[in-house]
């Protein structure tokens, strides 16, 4: 447990030291966010329509940007032998970076969203609707992110082909995710919210085992 | 520390990509001793490293440790937690500071020594309060071997562990891993140099 | 001396595979020949889709095709991971880019029949069409993922995580995009290929699905056949430079 903590708190600062992902993703998120309205036009009531799944769509993508490192930095650095070669399992390595990610990334996200609802005319009563899926979905970025991640980890830029294989994965949490903001004005909120939690539930069990062989396959060469 | 009594390696043969790297490759080295492999660029020697440490899996042998306890493993999950490792990067996070990765390490491997002492034993002292970033090649190899002492594994697997390392530096390596198997630990180091120490040499790549 | 040793067994596969592809290559030919004539000519046009509801005898097996290589590709992932047998690597790789291709001619007659059905060449309110549509960037990324990775090994590895993990999501992005198709969508909208299909068309379908099989068996063995050769080739290449 104690070096489970570690390499999570590690980690943590790691991203936000110079170089880290954390403050950038936020950053891209809120951008990404600002300039759909360039894009559709001033409209207020269309804003608001599509501000659930615009939100969704940016911190999906937004929560990407970092995760390319996540595996990536340790491997050219010798730390994923030390890690491999360590008391923890990889499974539970994998676990602290995915937690670890998700602290500096998807909650920064679940905070700002109501930031970024205002600026995109969410309706009043979508918001606690918008900051719990985000809560409960972002979960599952990261988890299904560590997959890609530790796949792609000797790749040189294998950024672009992480984001290939794991944003068609993700593709239900987009849907129940956005679906839970955009169903607070009938009954289809609630059952979005249950499927969002069963996928992201899920998701972050699975993804330490699946995160770990594909770890394991690359630090052989 | 635990205790392995003997390493043994039979037929050991190593594929890399669909190549084959070598062969039936067999050794054996008992407690308190340190065995250095030698060898062409290409022959093998840190995959060799890789496959005893339990990251690659060997395409054909075997690779058994002999515990003091009687029992011996073979399973590499099991193999993992016995080793003090020092590849050819240094495993160090350029972005936290001397004590900071140093202090990371007694926690992943639970060290109950003073982190303190151990970067003053490998003269990083003065350094704890820098960013690895900012270190030497060589003053990053020290904190490398502070790692094996916290770790206190009972065999070191060491991959050209005096590269970049000066004249002090070299005689500290070469003073840990004396220590390391006085105490009734195992090194094997693969090296192109002669560490100054008493060891079996063994050869791959060339008969 | 470099070959590796696994590659005896391919050995095998290769004399299998050179008695055995004449054969469905021919069954391909028969069936696909025989299973669109009837199918284009033979059938009566439908009373409300006319001529253009016989689409559904190339769009039908190759979105099932879509599907069931996938299912093959997981399979031989799992063999692959489990027992490293590299021609289970093999057979999962050479499968992906016929799935992708069966995946992309279903969209390309999916929404070729949408145009007169909707009035438009893509319709979200498709379950299955928008659910091919993601199937098909799985099989991209997992072809992507196999090509950027140099070593065979670890790329056969890799793929086959992936694969396994796709094959865990597929059924649950199904199901979502089952979900949010009822949302926005009502629940009166023509489906292709829906429930309500003429008996007189149900022989004729079955012969394409099996012929469209057959295809994708031939070629598969085609690929097979040429991926060992391949990687043959690079080792005899790696041993002269050794």
């Amino acid at each position: 447990m104690k070096a489970f903590t570690a390499l999570l708190s590690r980690d943590m600062r790691l991203a936000f030291r110079a170089g880290g992902g954390a403050s950038l993703a936020a950053a891209f998120f809120a951008l990404v966010s600002a300039l759909v309205p360039f894009g559709v036009g001033a409209d207020l009531a269309l804003l608001g329509r599509i501000a659930g799944g615009v939100l969704w769509v940016s911190a999906a993508l937004a929560a990407l940007l970092s995760l390319d490192r996540l595996f990536q930095a340790d491997f050219e650095d010798g730390s994923l032998d030390v890690l491999a070669l360590s008391p923890l399992s990889l499974e539970a390595a994998s676990a602290a970076k995915i937690l670890a990610h998700w602290i500096t990334t998807g909650l920064p996200l679940v905070v700002l969203s109501p930031v970024l609802g205002l600026l995109l005319n969410l309706p009043p009563p979508a918001f606690g609707a918008l900051v719990g899926s985000l809560l409960i979905g972002t979960p599952a970025l990261s988890a299904v992110g560590a997959i890609g991640a530790a796949l792609t980890l000797s790749i040189r830029r294998g950024g672009l082909i992480l984001a290939l294989i794991v944003l068609p994965l993700i593709t239900p949490a987009l849907i129940f995710g956005a679906g839970a903001v955009s169903g607070v004005f009938d009954e289809t909120g609630r059952g979005a919210f249950l499927f969002l939690a069963a996928f992201s539930v899920a998701a972050v069990a699975l993804s330490p085992f699946a995160s770990a062989a594909g770890v394991r396959l690359n630090v052989g060469g | 520390m635990a205790d392995i009594t003997l390493v043994e390696v039979q037929n050991l043969t190593c594929e890399r990509a669909g190549r084959r790297v070598f062969r039936n490759l067999g050794f054996a080295v008992a407690s308190g001793q340190v065995m250095t492999l030698e060898g062409p660029n290409g022959a093998g020697k840190s995959s060799a490293l890789r496959i005893l440490a339990g990251l690659l899996p060997a395409a054909g042998g075997e690779v058994r440790f002999q515990m003091n306890a009687g029992y011996s493993v073979t399973d590499s999950d099991e193999r993992a937690r016995m080793v003090g490792w020092m590849g050819h990067t240094d495993g160090v996070k350029a972005q936290l500071t001397v004590l900071e990765n140093a202090e990371f390490f007694a926690a992943l491997y639970g060290a109950r020594i003073s982190v303190a002492g151990v970067l003053d034993h490998v003269g990083l002292k003065r350094m704890t309060a820098i960013p690895a970033q900012y270190l030497s090649a060589g003053q990053r190899r020290r904190l490398s071997l502070a790692r094996l002492i916290l770790g206190n594994r009972p065999l070191w697997l060491l991959d050209e562990p005096l590269s970049s390392l000066d004249a002090a530096g070299r005689r500290l390596a070469a003073e840990l891993i004396g220590d390391h198997c006085d105490d009734g630990g195992i090194a094997i180091v693969a090296t192109h140099e002669t560490l100054g120490l008493d060891a079996t040499r063994f050869f791959i790549g060339q008969q | 001396m470099v070959m590796i040793t696994a590659l005896a067994n391919p050995k095998r596969f290769l004399d299998f595979s050179r008695t055995v592809l004449p054969w469905t290559c021919a069954a391909a030919v028969i069936l696909l020949g025989v299973g669109l004539y009837w199918s284009l000519f033979a059938t009566p046009p439908d009373y409300q889709q006319g001529q253009s509801v016989k689409i559904m005898f190339v769009h039908v097996p190759a979105a099932w095709m879509g599907i069931f290589i996938y299912g093959v590709m997981a399979g031989a992932s799992l063999v692959g991971l489990v027992f490293r047998h590299p021609l289970a690597d093999v057979a999962a790789k050479s499968a992906a880019p016929l799935g992708a291709a069966f995946t992309a001619l279903a969209l390309l007659t999916g929404s070729l029949w949408g145009r007169p059905m909707w009035g438009t060449y893509w319709q979200w309110g498709d379950a299955r069409l928008v659910s091919e549509l993601i199937l098909l960037f799985i099989y991209l990324g997992y072809i992507a993922l196999w090509n950027a990775i140099d070593d065979p090994v670890r790329a056969a590895r890799a793929a086959a995580v992936l694969a396994l993990v796709g094959a865990a999501d597929v059924p649950v992005i199904h199901f979502s995009v089952d979900w949010w198709n009822t949302l926005h969508q009502p629940a009166s909208i023509l489906r292709l290929g829906g429930p309500t299909i003429d008996k007189s068309f149900l022989t004729p379908l079955l012969i394409m699905i099996v012929g469209y099989t057959f295809l994708f068996l031939w070629l598969w063995l085609l690929r097979m056949q040429t991926e060992i050769l391949e990687r043959r080739a690079r080792s005899l290449m790696m041993a002269r430079g050794a």
